[in-house]
């Protein structure tokens, strides 16, 4: 027994040494340590969930949607769940992929992050996002996944609101899309982290990218507690969320229809054109009633994450890249509509309004003979009659005097150039401010444009001059392009006689937007004004509450009297009668709404004419202007007249339609309403 | 009677019922106390066998041991048959209908330590100090029966247990020193052959290795050591206070009402009343110690060593995978962890001892 006594006080001994040690242990543990411990735990419990916004839906002036939400119920993965797993959440994913029915393949290429040589299908946001691998989702699949989370870790459903167009391709390129918030924009656009909920999207495009601060509204957030399976026991906090305003705008959705309708006839009519765009203002106010580009798209392929294949597409030749708003990014020369601007600048420079001026069949200058479009010669005319029937010679004498009179090709002083200003004050080669994206700035060219050119270019001319293009093929080219670096070089910088020619008609360098040219026009057979046109019309809560009215700038002022731009209005009120465009208004009933305009048609080198046709309507005292271009679509009587006639046609309910029934106004009166709709509850009450 | 490991016994099982009811009571939210309950009908049924066995004469326990290991040695060949039910990967428990079932692995424990005593009762030596050979080495053949069915489940746990009970009592029996070295040699050897020749399961191996650096698992055994060490960490001082524990709510820690109970503990109570339940059972096995030291039957003071044994290494085991310096091991926690028939054995063991204290005070 004493042995064993003995050995059993070596184990008690063990048995005190043991309590020691752990005691001492869970000291070190939860009093040492304990302060670290508890922070860890905190994060390991509490989930930041945000609650995304619904963003502002955009309607038109009679608060009609244009862009409006729907809900719809969308499975996410949370990536970063799924790495963790020791088999990369791959039998997660199976299992989605059998209650969903989407291949595995597929589910796994949709979650992947995108990046260098990785192509869409890819996840373009956030990784710490959840990301969304499938929409419209049925109840009774979301069920399946919610009920049996432990099968399903790192996989939500929930309903999220989406995108809507209810008038699929119409205003595409205006309206804008949305996409995830890329790493990159987070950065870049500073502030936007901290307000940015990570399931929601940022505007991209169009209207949605101007007013995306406004829209998006103030995401919620909630602070859960959470258990291992990241189901949530208690809410700690919860802030709800606020709901974007609404956008509402001055377009007119039957407008826009019209113009939609009038420019896919005109596509239709011309099937080399490969582009088009149509712009209606207000000219009261200054304010977008309609605006459309073609080639079009329907924006619903952004909702819930574009295709790649759809992606590639919309940047292709194939689809014309209908994301360009010809309206207002792409810049053509105005041919004949420009003739506002070159009169305005004769008149501004003392030619008399009732003075007679020469209408031969060409004009010659410089040892270069100029043609009249079609040969014709009118012999003495009024200004009138020059607008009216496009007498191009009146335009190119005028040019060409004006030049002589800056001193021609060694200019004295400060030349005067009345046209180059003239051209500037209504409004074109700088930005309109419009708000939307991505504008062009056009070009008004003149002395102080060649000059600046020549700056830059002299050195690479002046050594091309030298060594010529030994790396062209085609050994007459390559000659022909060393002579022009030579000219180039040599005098770039001089101002020609046949540049201030080409220019009094709207050809050679000069280039404007649809949206330069309708709002020179606004301005003109408006109060003189050249406003910064706006399409946004005013910003509403939800509940109705007007946020702010967005205000149209007024950035100058035609300088030429009322009087002149009142000569110049009645002149284009007689081309749809008896002038350049009477063909194509044979048979419109003036009765109803007379109209203006002023027919363009611009070579192209290389192409096809473009087709422009400004117009304005009541002639007598305008509240619209309408611009319409069709890029390579011929003579502006023949495809640009005809549209902007079916637009008239259909505001004002002007003849027949296809179906022979008169057709009915989509503004009686030719009144866009005057007042904002009224807004209860996040959609407009009639 | 020994009052004082009564009062430790009963205190722990106090503390453990409101852990199990804590850690429990968000399973079912139409009965959150269905568990609790359950365990403490469990400690009724314990203290009855507990008395049965204390006003009992141990000395009949010693006549009856070979039967006993020979029924418990059924119990582990049955849980491998069809009747056999599989709860979280281990095959312990034979179901006996009405939503009960027994654990025949645990009920081995107290089996062997009588078996192992009755053999090594039998002195052979002219001291009576030390054992006789041929009884040393049944001893390591009934050890080795039990242990391989046990492995077979597969329970590690509990086969250490069980080899912890052996080697402590062939010591305590008295064996000779050289005997005991080569004893340790021979099991490092051995340890070292099951460990290079890859014997052991791949999850076996990861407990080890996650408890040198956690972070090798980070959502595997890895994950458990961790959310324990967080868990208990968190607790601070004075703990988050009984049904306050963020993780235990939560179910960071897997098995909180059964092996890791003592996170609950530790989380909810904080180090005060961790350090109190660690005491208790240093309080349990002191007194056990001292029943063994005031006991004259040889017989007797094995049990007592086998008993200390058992359950300090289970302490060990337990407390320690739970604060990060002892591997992961699924083993319970003597007197504060759920289970039926962990909790029976527990409480006819301490029987068994007062019986022995009781015994010797009145015939001594």
């Amino acid at each position: 027994m004493t042995r064993l006594r003995g050995r059993l006080l070596v184990l008690q001994v063990l048995v005190i040494a043991m309590i020691v040690v752990l005691v001492v242990r869970l000291w070190q543990v939860q009093v040492m340590q304990g302060e670290r411990f508890g922070t860890v735990a905190t994060e390991t419990r509490t989930r930041e969930v945000r609650v995304p916004a619904l963003r502002g839906s955009i309607l038109d002036s009679s608060g009609h949607p244009l862009v409006r939400n729907r809900t719809s119920l969308v499975v996410s993965v949370d990536r970063g769940r799924l790495e963790r797993m020791h088999d990369g959440g791959a039998a997660v994913l199976r299992r989605l992929s059998t209650v969903l029915g989407v291949p595995y393949d597929e589910l796994k290429q949709q979650i992947r992050a995108c990046g260098p040589g990785i192509s869409r299908p890819c996840w373009p946001g956030s990784p710490y996002t959840p990301i969304p691998v499938a929409e419209h989702v049925k109840t009774r699949q979301a069920l399946q996944i919610l009920e049996r989370q432990e099968d399903f870790p790192g996989v939500t459903a929930e309903i999220q609101s989406r995108r809507d167009y209810p008038h699929g391709k119409e205003a595409a390129a205006l309206l804008g899309y949305l996409q995830p918030v890329t790493e990159q924009e987070l950065e870049r656009r500073e502030g936007l982290k901290a307000s940015f909920s990570g399931v929601d999207l940022v505007g991209q495009g169009g209207l949605e990218a101007i007013y995306d601060a406004a829209m998006r509204g103030k995401p919620g957030l909630r602070r859960v507690q959470v258990d291992r399976m990241g189901k949530v026991i208690k809410i700690d906090q919860q802030a709800n969320p606020v709901p974007g305003d609404i956008l509402v705008t001055s377009i007119d959705q039957r407008v826009q229809s019209i113009v939609e309708k009038s420019l896919d006839q005109a596509m239709k009519e011309t099937p080399k054109s490969n582009g088009a765009a149509a712009v209606v203002l207000d000219v009261k106010t200054g304010r977008v009633v309609a605006m459309a580009s073609r080639p079009t798209y329907d924006p619903s392929i952004w909702v819930g994450g574009i295709k790649e294949k759809d992606y590639r597409w919309l940047l292709s030749d194939k689809s014309g890249k209908p994301l360009v708003s010809r309206a207002i990014n792409g810049t053509y020369a105005p041919g004949s509509t420009f003739k506002i601007s070159s009169v305005s600048a004769m008149i501004a420079n003392g030619s008399p309004l009732n003075g007679s001026y020469e209408c031969p069949s060409s004009f010659t200058a410089a040892g270069q003979t100029y043609a009249n479009a079609g040969g014709m010669s009118l012999g003495s005319i009024s200004l009138h009659t020059a607008l009216e029937k496009s007498c191009d010679t009146v335009f190119y004498k005028a040019g060409f005097e004006q030049w002589k009179a800056d001193g021609g090709l060694k200019p004295k002083g400060t030349p005067k150039e009345p046209m180059t200003h003239m051209a500037k004050a209504y409004g074109f080669g700088r930005r309109t401010g419009i708000d939307l994206p991505g504008e062009s700035p056009g070009l008004v060219p003149g002395r102080q444009w060649k000059k600046d050119l020549w700056a830059s270019m002299k050195d690479t001319m002046c050594r091309r001059a030298k060594t010529g293009y030994p790396e062209m093929k085609d050994q007459a080219k390559a000659a022909y392009a060393k002579r022009l670096a030579h000219e180039n070089c040599v005098e770039g910088n001089i101002w020609h006689a046949y540049e201030a020619i080409n220019f009094s008609i709207g050809q050679g360098a000069l280039l404007v937007t649809p949206l330069q040219l309708a709002r020179a026009y606004a301005a003109l057979v408006g109060d003189g004004n050249v406003r910064s046109p706006r399409i946004g019309w005013a910003l509403v809560r939800p509940d109705g509450t007007l946020v702010k009215e967005i205000p149209v700038p007024v950035e100058g002022h035609l300088p030429i009297s009322d009087h002149a731009r009142d000569y110049i209005r009645k002149a284009l009120a007689q081309v749809p009668v008896t002038g350049t465009a009477a063909a194509v208004f044979r048979g419109f009933d003036f009765n109803v709404v007379k109209v203006g305009g002023k027919t363009g048609t611009a070579e192209v080198y290389g192409k096809d004419d473009t087709s422009w046709f400004a117009s304005f309507a009541p002639a007598d005292n305008p509240r619209f202007v309408a611009v319409v271009m069709v890029a390579q679509g011929g003579w502006g009587a023949s495809t640009a007249a005809p549209a902007v006639r079916r637009i008239w046609e259909g505001i004002y309910g002007v003849g027949k339609g296809d179906d022979g029934k008169p057709i009915k106004p989509a503004l009686p009166g030719g009144n866009p309403p005057a007042r904002l709709p009224v807004i209860r509850d996040g959609v407009a009450v009639q | 009677m020994d009052g004082i490991l009564l009062g430790a016994v009963v205190a722990l099982s106090v503390i453990g019922t409101l852990l199990v009811w804590s850690s429990t009571r968000n399973w079912n939210s139409a009965e959150p106390t269905a568990l609790a309950k359950k365990h403490v009908l469990n400690l009724c049924v314990g203290l009855a066998l507990y008395s049965a066995v204390a006003v009992s004469d141990y000395r009949v326990l010693r006549r009856y041991a070979p039967l006993m290991y020979g029924i418990v040695t059924v119990g582990l060949l049955l849980v491998l048959t069809p009747m056999g039910a599989t709860i979280n990967g281990h095959r312990s428990w034979i179901t006996i209908g009405g939503g009960f079932a027994v654990q025949p692995d645990e009920v081995a424990k107290p089996v062997l330590v009588l078996l192992l005593a009755m053999l090594l009762a039998r002195a052979g030596d002219k001291k009576k100090d030390r054992p006789r050979y041929l009884y040393v080495a049944l001893c390591l053949a009934v050890w080795g029966g039990t242990a391989v069915l046990v492995m077979m489940e597969p329970d590690l746990g509990t086969t250490t247990v069980l080899t912890a009970i052996t080697g402590g009592m062939i010591v305590y029996a008295g064996v000779h020193k050289r005997l005991i070295a080569a004893g340790v040699v021979l099991a490092a050897a051995g340890a070292a052959a099951v460990w290079f020749l890859g014997l052991l399961k791949p999850y076996q191996v990861a407990r080890f290795t996650a408890l040198m650096d956690p972070s090798t698992d980070p959502r595997g055994i890895g994950y458990n050591s961790r959310q324990a060490l967080i868990a208990i960490g968190s607790g601070e001082l004075f703990g988050k206070g009984l049904f306050h524990g963020g993780q235990t709510t939560g179910r960071f820690v897997p098995e909180q009402h059964t092996d890791f109970i003592f996170t609950v503990a530790g989380e909810e109570l904080g180090f005060v009343g961790a350090a109190v339940v660690v005491l208790l059972l240093g309080v349990v096995l002191l007194r056990c110690l001292r029943i063994a030291r005031l006991c004259e039957d040889r017989f007797a003071a094995l049990v007592a060593g086998g008993i200390v044994t058992w359950m300090g290494f289970q302490t060990l085991v337990n407390v320690g995978m739970t604060i990060g310096i002892m591997p992961i091991t699924g083993v319970p926690l003597p007197f504060v962890s759920y289970g039926g028939t962990a909790t029976f054995s527990n409480m006819m063991a301490v029987g068994v001892l007062q019986a022995i204290h009781i015994k010797d005070r009145v015939f001594g």
